[in-house]
């Protein structure tokens, strides 16, 4: 039999299997979105809890009055919301230009091999466990001062804070074309004016995504605050001092043994993701409405890995 | 003239003092993981001298003064049993949404569901907590954990604990939510980094899109798949106010992770409850900075891991498709 | 001798054809295709947008069987696109839509009975630059379409796979080592692969798109060697946009520009004596 006779038979050796292979498309496809769907219930229920539970207890009072005893179900958080604040000020202070500073070296300053190390440790810091910020801020300053105070806080907080807004300074510094560069070089404009007038310009949109996610992050770490600013009852008496802050109330407030407590801590909550919804309602707005920055969130997303 | 050589020279001036200040910026990551280190060593010198290597393998925990005695092995295991239950509920859920993300979605509800995956990544730890505390675990018991121990307690000592709620099992499927927006955010990445060319090679053939998934997809993008659970497991080492409020805070021997219903610790979370209560000329104080050793140098093995690969993996990409 | 395998295998489906399609519209072609075997795709009104934008516009070929056809024209002038129409490749483009018919066999390829994934198997097709599974070994590649349809006899996966590498010419460089990685392999023998790769699914028609173009003289030279040998067993199209390619390998050539098919006829014609003055400037190399 000759190869050419004998290749019209290989069809024969095929399975009409076409019908089966479709049902296990379809049964993997329902799988997959099964999975989306498990993932999704968890945060529908979070939120649902949090707002159902949250929305019986806000009221002004609650919103601007200091805590009364613990369990009377009286008062407010006002200074928990207050310390939340204040950390993200101070937090911001630290952690913001830093960060600024370190993405502008690795994208204008560094060669190739400095910048991925330092781009490389960014990541690795990232992914540090933040309550290890919050024992070395305890060590490093609570332990030299002798006392819990804000700044504490903040230096723990602006270590998180820092690596994720290099990264994002330094993608949003990496997208802008080397005209502009070459251009403002061309002129004989200094490279710190060129930077920051011109390039820092162009990339605002990117670093102000950068800064806003890592304040969404900080605005909720517990961890660090636990050894750094401890909690308190009373309202802001400088940064020497103790202080609460929205996640740590609902720690502790979680941990009482009263209702009360609890529907405090879950006020707190409601508050807490109100203002981290905002946060990341707003880069969300950026992102999509910035000329050119299309393609911009996936990146953002990979860079933070997502957050927590 | 002279005025433009005296604006060029403070230009100059200012040039340098910005590059200088890019670069110290720049090393700053370098001197606080330094400094990080050393000062965790540092303070962390007297259990080492005392209990040696033991204080990794021991695993009792005694801090009331002259009876001191510390064993870090509990926690480490929990640490790493916990994280480890959550990837192996994670990886899977997030291939799934990443899978559909990438392959399936119409364009219309790509981005929502992205939105809302992400979502999840903003939530706090803290918040996950207390959904927990009050609302998961008591579900979680009585849907699953019960009917599991009275089905399966006598025959496998993993379910042979009467369940509480309050245990390694919650803890890790908690753990497991939180973990599942940074492993399906990478992933999306990666299924989406791979090229449009392998894909058409299998659709070409005659392939469903399961198949071309099977044939062409994953095998393309399976070490950044591998990355980004590994991504993921470095994040639940790390975590710690969720695990701390629902795997139950036991102590000493009896922490160590023989069953799913058991109370279990991990190092993230020992150390949030317990450090404002050392004081810091005790032995019970160094101890607990140990333990901040230790779990990062965990976190930090497992990050450094993640990272490699994932970066071998996109350099692979850039590159055609050589190294597989 | 050689018999004409693509008759017998059209005699074939026509028995298996169930009877609820014999009154679909398009069936009337088959009289004619049966009459008038010459033709193997029949391109009617066709044209294809992307989201909105026109990529090709209102081409009308006749597409002979057992014959290479080529396609030349600028980069951009819409023969990719053509190509892939096809074997409804551009399912996968988001925004792209297609109007018009391809009739292959009497069928409309873009009917909506007609299930895709059945068309591409009937479909082979090789592409710009060679894409061999990375993961997988030269036999599994080739046996990976066949893995599909659920042949699992080693033996006659054996088979298969030797012929369809012995049809594109790459068998006698890599009989002895099946099981190396197909990454191993020079870019030429990479892309011949991808032809037996395509060729072991027994497709019908052939579709290439500048399979060449990644490729040095001497691998060129090979894959046109195997695709004037191929023409005896398939119908080929190729588009390519190296003119003296098409002219060793074609037996008709379209030209097409700005998403038309400025003209279509017998190789020879287009480069020695064309109708459009277009078409002259082009292949003179005036523009492109």
């Amino acid at each position: 039999m000759s190869s050419s006779e004998r290749r019209l038979e290989f069809r024969n050796y095929f399975q009409d299997n076409l019908g089966k292979r479709m049902v296990t498309d379809k049964v993997i496809k329902i799988i997959v979105i099964a999975c989306v769907a498990i993932a999704i219930i968890p945060l529908g229920s979070i939120l649902a809890d949090v707002v159902r539970m949250g929305v019986e207890i806000i009221s002004f009072e609650f919103l601007t009055a200091l805590p009364g005893a613990a369990g009377s179900g009286e008062g407010g958080i006002a200074n928990s919301i207050q310390g939340t604040f204040i950390m993200i000020g101070m937090t911001s202070t630290i952690g913001i230009p830093i960060g600024v500073l370190s993405g502008i070296y690795v994208a204008e300053y560094a060669n190739s091999r400095v910048g991925k190390m330092i781009r490389f440790f960014n990541d690795v810091m990232m992914q540090f466990p933040s309550i290890v910020f919050g024992i070395f801020a305890f060590l490093f300053i609570v332990l030299v001062l002798g006392k819990f105070n804000l700044w504490a806080g903040a230096v723990a907080l602006s270590l998180i804070m820092f690596p994720i807004i290099a990264r994002t300074t330094e993608e949003a510094l990496k997208l802008i074309p080397d005209t502009y560069r070459e251009a403002g070089h061309a002129l004989g404009i200094p490279k710190a004016v060129v930077t920051v007038k011109i390039l820092l310009t162009a990339a605002k949109g990117g670093i102000v995504t950068g800064v806003m996610l890592s304040v969404a992050r900080i605005a909720g770490e517990t961890a660090p605050l636990i050894m750094t600013i401890l909690g308190s009852k009373g309202w802001f008496r400088g940064t020497e001092t103790a202080m609460d802050a929205l996640p740590l109330t609902i720690w502790r407030l979680s941990l009482l043994p009263y209702d009360d407590a609890v529907m405090f801590g879950w006020g707190a909550a409601l508050v807490l993701i109100t203002i981290l919804l905002v946060l990341n309602m707003g880069v969300r707005y950026i992102v999509l409405h910035r000329k050119g920055g299309s393609g911009s969130l996936g990146m953002f997303m990979r860079i933070t890995g997502g957050k927590k | 003239m002279s005025r433009d050589l005296l604006a060029k020279k403070r230009n100059f001036h200012w040039d340098s003092i910005f590059k200088i200040a890019a670069t110290c910026a720049g090393a700053f990551v370098l001197l606080i993981i330094v400094l990080i280190f050393g000062q965790l060593l540092s303070d962390s010198w007297l259990i080492w001298e005392k209990e040696g290597l033991a204080f990794v393998t021991g695993d009792r925990w005694n801090p009331v003064e002259g009876r001191e005695s510390f064993g870090a092995l509990p926690y480490i295991a929990g640490t790493l049993v916990t994280s480890l239950i959550a990837l192996c509920i994670a990886v899977p859920l997030s291939i799934g949404i990443a899978m559909f993300l990438s392959e399936i979605a119409p364009t219309r509800i790509r981005e929502p569901i992205s939105f809302v995956v992400e979502l999840l990544a903003a939530v706090p730890s803290i918040i996950y907590g207390l959904w927990g505390l009050f609302t998961f675990r008591i579900v979680f018991k009585d849907w699953f954990e019960s009917p599991t121990h009275e089905a399966l307690g006598e025959h496998i000592f993993l379910f042979r604990d009467a369940p509480f709620g309050l245990d390694i099992l919650t803890a890790s499927v908690v753990l497991a939510i939180m973990i599942i927006p940074t492993i399906s955010a990478v992933s999306r990445e990666i299924l989406l980094a791979v090229p449009a060319i392998q894909r058409e090679a299998a659709y070409m053939l005659g392939a469903t899109k399961w198949e071309v998934f099977r044939m062409s997809v994953l095998p393309y993008a399976k070490s950044g798949l591998i990355g980004a659970s590994i991504l993921g497991l470095g994040r639940a080492v790390g975590e710690t106010m969720a695990v701390t409020m629902l795997i139950g805070n036991a102590v000493g021997p009896k922490a160590f992770p023989f069953g799913f219903f058991q109370q279990g610790n991990s190092l993230a979370s020992i150390i949030a409850n317990e450090f404002n209560e050392a004081s810091p000329v005790s032995l019970y104080f160094p101890a607990l900075i140990g333990l901040g050793l230790i779990l990062l140098f965990v976190s930090l093995g497992i990050n450094v891991c993640a990272h490699l690969i994932i970066r071998r993996v996109t350099n692979a990409h850039e590159g055609g498709i050589k190294g597989f | 001798m050689e018999i004409n395998a693509l008759d017998v295998l059209n005699a074939m489906k026509k028995d298996e054809q169930p009877p609820t399609k014999r009154n679909e519209p398009g069936k009337k072609m088959t009289n004619d295709i049966a009459s008038n075997k010459e033709y193997k795709v029949l391109i009617e009104n066709l044209a294809v947008s992307y989201s909105g934008k026109t990529a090709i516009k209102d081409i009308n070929m006749k597409i002979p069987d057992k014959a290479v056809t080529a396609l030349i024209g600028p980069s951009g002038c819409g023969k990719t696109t053509l190509l892939r129409t096809i074997n409804r490749m551009h399912d996968l483009t988001k925004g792209a839509e297609v109007t018009g018919k391809i009739i292959i066999d009497g069928e409309n390829v873009y009917d909506s009975y007609i299930n895709p994934i059945l068309q591409r198997r009937k479909i082979g097709m090789v592409f710009q630059k060679p894409n061999p599974f990375p993961t997988m070994s030269i036999w599994d590649n080739v046996a990976a379409g066949l893995k599909l349809n659920g042949v699992k006899d080693k033996s006659i996966l054996n088979e298969i796979i030797e012929d369809s590498l012995k049809m594109a010419y790459l068998w006698d460089e890599v009989k002895d080592e099946l099981k190396k990685p197909a990454v191993a392999l020079s870019g030429g023998q990479q892309q011949r692969l991808c032809i037996a790769r395509a060729l072991a699914i027994q497709p019908e028609v052939l579709l290439m798109d500048e399979p060449a173009s990644a490729l040095d003289p001497i691998a060129t030279q090979k894959i046109e060697q195997t695709i004037i040998e191929l023409k005896k067993h398939y119908t080929i199209i190729i588009v390519t946009h190296n003119m003296q390619q098409a002219l060793r390998v074609s037996d008709r050539t379209g030209f097409m520009y700005l998403g038309d098919l400025v003209e279509y006829d017998k190789t020879e014609k287009i480069f020695k004596n064309p109708e459009k003055e277009l078409t002259a400037n082009y292949v003179q190399g005036r523009f492109g």
